[in-house]
Formats: C-alpha cells, structure tokens, sequence
C-alpha cells in the first residue's frame, strides 16, 4: 500500500482555481492522482477543471468523499485553510504554501491536536506513492516506482535523492516532503515511523538541515526499532554559518546541538548510514540495500 | 528582521512596557539637546549614550581608532557631545560584529536608572521566544542578568527559569506571578513585574515577535520594573500585517549585495569562499555549498533562485556572485522538474552574452526535465562553460576549477 496517498485517496483541492492551484492540479490529474473537486470560497456551484468548486471544504467532504486534501492558499489565510480542512474531517491536509507567519502555525498545530487529521507540511513539496498518487508540486517522472522510502525537508533535494536512487536501479515506494519551517506537521521520526512499518518498504532516506532537534529524535528513533530498515542520512548546511537563515525559516543554525557536524554524528551512533556528500545518497542506499541480501 | 534597541522600545511602550527612556539621535548636536531633555524630564544626574546596530555587547565593544565603548556614560554636555562625535559615523567592533565591525549612524541617549532610592537595585534577565521542539511558546528568565546568558545556561543551569505558554492564550495570572516570585520580588516590585511580564508577553504576540530580549530587566530603588535593553526579532512571514513595523527596517545594517538580491527575489546570504553557486531550492543550495567544500573550495554565496531559473534572475545571480573579488568558479546547479532544464540553459546563454567578458570558470549543472538537451545547448554555445548531468561530475569539475 505505500504510505499516505494511494490510488484510491480522493483528493480536493484548496485554492482550486487560483494559478498554482490550476497549474498543480492539471499536473496531478495528469499523473493519475483521483482529484475530486476543489474549494474556493465564493466561487461553489461552479466547475473548474472539470471538476467540482465548492465553498467550503465541509461541502467538498459531503458531495465527493474527499479524503485527502492538497492547500495553495496564500500565506495569510494557510493556517486558516488547515483548520477548515481538519475541521472537516480530511484525514491528510498537504499545505505547499511558503511563508506562513509561525504564530499561526503554532495555533493550527495546537488546533489538529484535537482531531484525527494529519498535516504534511507547510512549506513542502507534499506526498508522492511512485506511479500512483501524486498530492504535490514534485515533477512525477523522476518518481520510479521501488521500495526505498524518502524522508525530507526539502523538494528539491527530495528529486535529486529519488533521481540518484532511480540511477543505482532502485526505486521510490512514498516520498514525503516534510517541509522546512520552525513548526510543521508531521516531524522527521513521524514521517520515518509511517515508511518502517510499511510492507511495500525495504529501506529509507532521511534528508535533513540545520535547525531544530528533529532529525535526532529520527535517528534515536531508528535505533530503537534495532535498526529494522537502512536509513541513508543527509544533512543539508554543513558550511552554513550560525545564526543565518539558510532560505528556508526553519533552516538556522540556534546552538551547538543543531548543526549539521552535531545531527549527524548522532545519526552516525545510530546506525544511519550518514554521508557527507549530497553527490553518495544513491550509491550508499545501493550498497546499503546489497548488504541486505 | 531585527530591529534597533530605540525602536522596539517604542514598540514596548505601546504596549504599556515600561523602559529606560531616551532619546534618538543623528547627530552630536541632537544629542547635546537630548541630554538637557533627559536631564530635566527625567531630574537623571547623567545620561547614557548607546550605539544602535544590529549586533550585541556594544558596552565592551570599541570603535575603530578610538578609545570610545559602544555604551558610555555622560555626566555633562561636554561628555555627550564628545561621546556622540567618536560614535556618529564610527565602526564599533563586537564579539557579535566580526572584524569588519558596523557603522553607527544613530545613538540612543537614554536617562540614568541607577538613580538612589529606598530600595536596592536588581539586574535580571528574560526572554520570550518559540520553543520548536514543543510548538509553543516559552519565556526564559533568569536572576542573573545583564550577563551573557549562554555562560549562565552553561555554568548555572539551576538559574535559568522556563514558563510555557499555551497557544492562542495570553500569559496565565499564575503563570506571571511565578516568574515574579522566582526573580524574589515582593511587594510594589512583584506587582511591577507581573505587569511587565504579561504586557511584554502581549506584545510578543501582537507584534509577531520571532525573538524578544530584555538584558537587563531593571528593578529601580523605587522598585519599578523596566527593561533597560531590548532585542527585538520580528517573524519576516508576518511583516505583511504590521506595514508599521516593516517601515522600520533598516537597510543600512544589512549586506548590499544581500539587498539587491533581494529587488530580485533571489534568496542570497554572502559567505567568505572562493566558489558562487547559484541553486534551485534552499536545500539543494545548501547541499551543493557542502559538496563545493568535499570539493576543496569554500562556498562564497547561499542562493537560491527559486522556481523560476530564466535569464534575468540567472544574469542578477551571475553579477551579484561576481561583485566578490574572491570568486574563483561559479556553479549552477538546477534540479529542472516543473522548470524546464532547456530553458534555463538559454537562460544561462542569454546571461552570459548579456553580460560579455566573464573571466571565471562557470560550471552548469542541469538534471531533470529535458537534461540532455540542455547539456547539448551548452556545449554548442561555443561559451567557456561547463556542463554536468550528475552531481558527482559538477563536484568532480568544481575540483578542477579551485585547484
């Protein structure tokens, strides 16, 4: 089954009709992924797409089953477009939107506490299961279809991981963009979780940066499943100088435990196969795979 | 963006915070007029002259060829005047500026808060910040204030106080009077400062504060509570719905070549090394100025072009990059998915020739959407520039270049 999305997830999508909620959803629905309908406030009753535009997602859910839904809601009213799509009952809410003011996320975050919705996100490329569903931005055709999960703060990066890993003959069960801001849904050990007890996984790439504690709580994480599955490990920001924000708002370097040197000689003692270089992601997984056999 | 210590004052005392109250100057002779203000409006038998830049320990930091502190005490006009002159226009240089040091431009001329009176005085510290790890907020205080708190945090752990503060709330009443009685004050000061910890904590929230730093928090002799020192941090996502506090920024204290890439809409942050690079995407940029370094070079630049690689963005990038008389090479490293590889290496073309004689090597790696046409357009251009698929050939090149 993959992880998160799959080819039977109904997909709405929030901001449906502005440009990079029409752009993104023709390159979804081109990609194979079930796209149900859309929101726009103001705009219901109308068809866009070929598809459904309601007001609310409250009304999406009701008229078409939604069960997933992809947010391209401008930064002030993101946080607003979580809560409305939880407050639904959406089960996954993918927000690509950049540029969220952290007060409202922190409300949201503490808002979801209370419902059963999962958020990916913000600031991220979103959910890809290879071949299957794509709730993203990310070009699919790098996406071969595998069993090596990935794991990442960042999209562009999250491509060039799946591009090395499809060229060492392997490929991509679920890619998860996590995305790069201070506060976000789903956390590094959260995402990697999801990808060590799927079925359809053999092993993981776990992509981080500078900031935050969260790929050492991955790492603590995998070792305490006895190493079940790799992890191939990358730190992104080993040259970033402290106290700089490095593009994205969660990638700053605060104290001696966030840099990249600290996260990943942690990841290191357990049991990830960290590499340096961004360049030995593919082949390390190949190696790491043939030790498996 | 950061904000200068009279400015977040103004911004406190809307927020009914009490501070140390002074006076912003330009020049020596608004300062010697301040002073007679802050002489009679506040009967202080001195004033303090503080530099304002973006960058702290400003009272152990000197300016450059003088004998002049950063923060100074002046008893007469004379005093203010002679402070003002060595500071106006100086580089004060501090453990925060680096070497290259910051030009002050304004000065803060602030009453005397160690006035006498029937109380000892108090330093203390407090902050508000977000706590990542937990998603909320958390406000850190200490009775060891006006040091540096790291060396607090780190030889006294036992000093430091937290308080979490649930989302969308204000600060609790109980949670106010905690902090009050863990800084040990009773009477009119506990009730002082349970006011200046909920106002501050109001004013973090409504400002959209990133970071908020009061160093020292001052009890007087007469027992008020005032923050002496404020950093103040605002969130950049949230400017857009506090115009008046955008309004603040100040440019002068930011890179220039960080500025006018920013007219471009190029994230860029300058660096020391002798290899650019231009990127797609903050982590990709991040990752390929790590593998410069596994290269043997030392990355001059983060930049991060965004999704949209054409020729205007590449030609502003390869002309920002080269300002810097330290680079060697310049690397371009584009992940195409939504953005055509094709396009950009046109883009690259067009740049180049735009631009005309680039004397340094320029290394282009496109991957993604339609690579190979784009290598074969780079390497019929006839330009002195090279092309790579894989990043293992870009980093194998960047070698090359810096050797």
């Amino acid at each position: 089954m993959a992880v998160l999305v799959n080819k039977d997830s109904k997909v709405i999508v929030q901001g449906f009709t502005g440009t990079e909620g029409t752009f993104h959803a023709t390159q979804m629905i081109e990609y194979g992924t079930n796209v149900v309908g859309g929101v726009t406030p103001n705009k219901g009753g109308t068809t866009h797409l070929e598809k459904p535009v309601f007001n609310t997602v409250a009304d999406a859910v009701k008229q078409t089953g939604a069960n997933v839904s992809i947010i391209f809601v401008p930064p002030a009213f993101a946080a607003d477009a979580i809560m409305e799509a939880a407050d639904a009952g959406i089960a996954l809410v993918v927000c690509i939107t950049e540029g969220i003011p952290v007060s409202d996320m922190v409300k949201a975050k503490d808002y979801l506490k209370d419902t059963n919705t999962r958020l990916i996100g913000p600031n991220c490329p979103g959910v890809i299961t290879a071949e299957e569903c794509k709730v993203g931005i990310m070009p699919g055709f790098i996406f071969k279809k595998g069993r090596i999960g990935i794991v990442s703060k960042s999209g562009t990066l999250t491509y060039e991981a799946a591009d090395q890993v499809a060229k060492a003959g392997l490929g991509i069960s679920t890619a998860i963009g996590i995305g790069g801001d201070p506060i976000i849904g789903t956390t590094t050990k959260e995402a990697v979780e999801l990808l060590m007890n799927d079925d359809e996984t053999d092993a993981i790439v776990m992509i981080g940066e500078i900031g935050g504690g969260m790929e050492a709580e991955a790492a603590r994480y995998v070792q305490s499943t006895g190493n079940k599955k790799p992890v191939v490990g990358f730190i992104a920001g080993q040259t970033a100088p402290p106290g700089r924000r490095m593009g994205h708002a969660g990638a700053i370097v605060g104290g001696a435990d966030d840099t990249a040197a600290a996260k990943m000689k942690i990841m290191a003692e357990c049991g990830i196969h960290v590499v340096a270089s961004p360049a030995d992601i593919g082949k390390t997984m190949a190696e790491a795979i043939a030790d498996l056999k | 963006m950061n904000l200068h210590e009279y400015q977040a004052k103004e911004l406190l005392k809307k927020y009914n915070v009490p501070v140390q109250e002074g006076i912003a100057c330009n020049t020596p002779g608004e300062a010697e007029e301040a002073y007679r203000q802050i002489k009679t409006q506040y009967n202080s038998k001195f004033a303090v002259v503080k530099a304002q830049i973006h960058a702290g320990g400003r009272g152990k930091g000197s300016i450059v060829g003088k004998d002049q502190r950063g923060v100074a005490v002046a008893k007469s006009a004379e005093d203010v005047l002679e402070i003002a002159k060595n500071l106006l226009g100086g580089t004060l240089v501090t453990i925060q500026t680096g070497p290259a040091g910051k030009v002050v431009n304004k000065i803060l001329v602030a009453q005397d808060v160690y006035y006498e009176g029937p109380n000892p005085v108090k330093e203390f510290y407090l902050s508000v910040l977000m706590d990542r790890a937990k998603g909320q907020n958390v406000i850190m205080y200490s009775t060891e204030g006006g040091m540096n708190i790291e060396d607090v945090a780190h030889d006294t752990p036992e000093l430091i106080f937290k308080e979490w503060v649930h989302p969308g709330g204000p600060l609790q009443g109980f949670q106010a009077r905690k902090i009050a009685f863990n800084l040990g004050l009773s009477g009119e000061a506990f009730k002082n400062c349970v006011k200046f910890v909920t106002n501050l904590y109001n004013a973090f929230v409504g400002l959209d504060c990133d970071m908020l730093e009061i160093n020292p928090l001052f009890k007087t002799s007469d027992d008020k509570i005032i923050a002496v020192d404020c950093k103040m941090n605002v969130d950049e996502n949230a400017l857009m719905r506090h115009p008046d506090v955008a309004a603040l920024r100040d440019i002068s204290e930011e890179d220039p070549t960080e500025v006018e890439a920013g007219k471009f809409n190029l994230n860029f942050v300058k660096l020391d090394g002798n290899v650019g690079c231009m990127v797609n995407g903050a982590g990709l940029a991040m990752a390929t100025m790590d593998m410069i370094k596994l290269s043997g070079g030392e990355p001059a630049n983060f930049l991060d072009v965004g999704g949209t690689a054409n020729a205007t963005t590449v030609e502003a990038g390869f002309r920002i990059i080269m300002k810097d008389p330290k680079v060697k090479a310049i690397l371009i490293n584009i992940f195409g998915g939504i953005v055509r590889c094709d396009r950009v290496a046109q883009g690259v073309i067009d740049a180049y020739q735009s631009i005309g004689n680039i004397e340094i090597p320029i290394i282009v790696r496109l991957q993604g959407t339609n690579a190979d046409v784009a290598k074969k357009l780079i390497d019929e251009s006839g330009l002195k520039v090279q092309s790579a698929i894989l990043l293992s050939e870009a980093a194998a090149l960047v070698n090359k270049a810096v050797a």
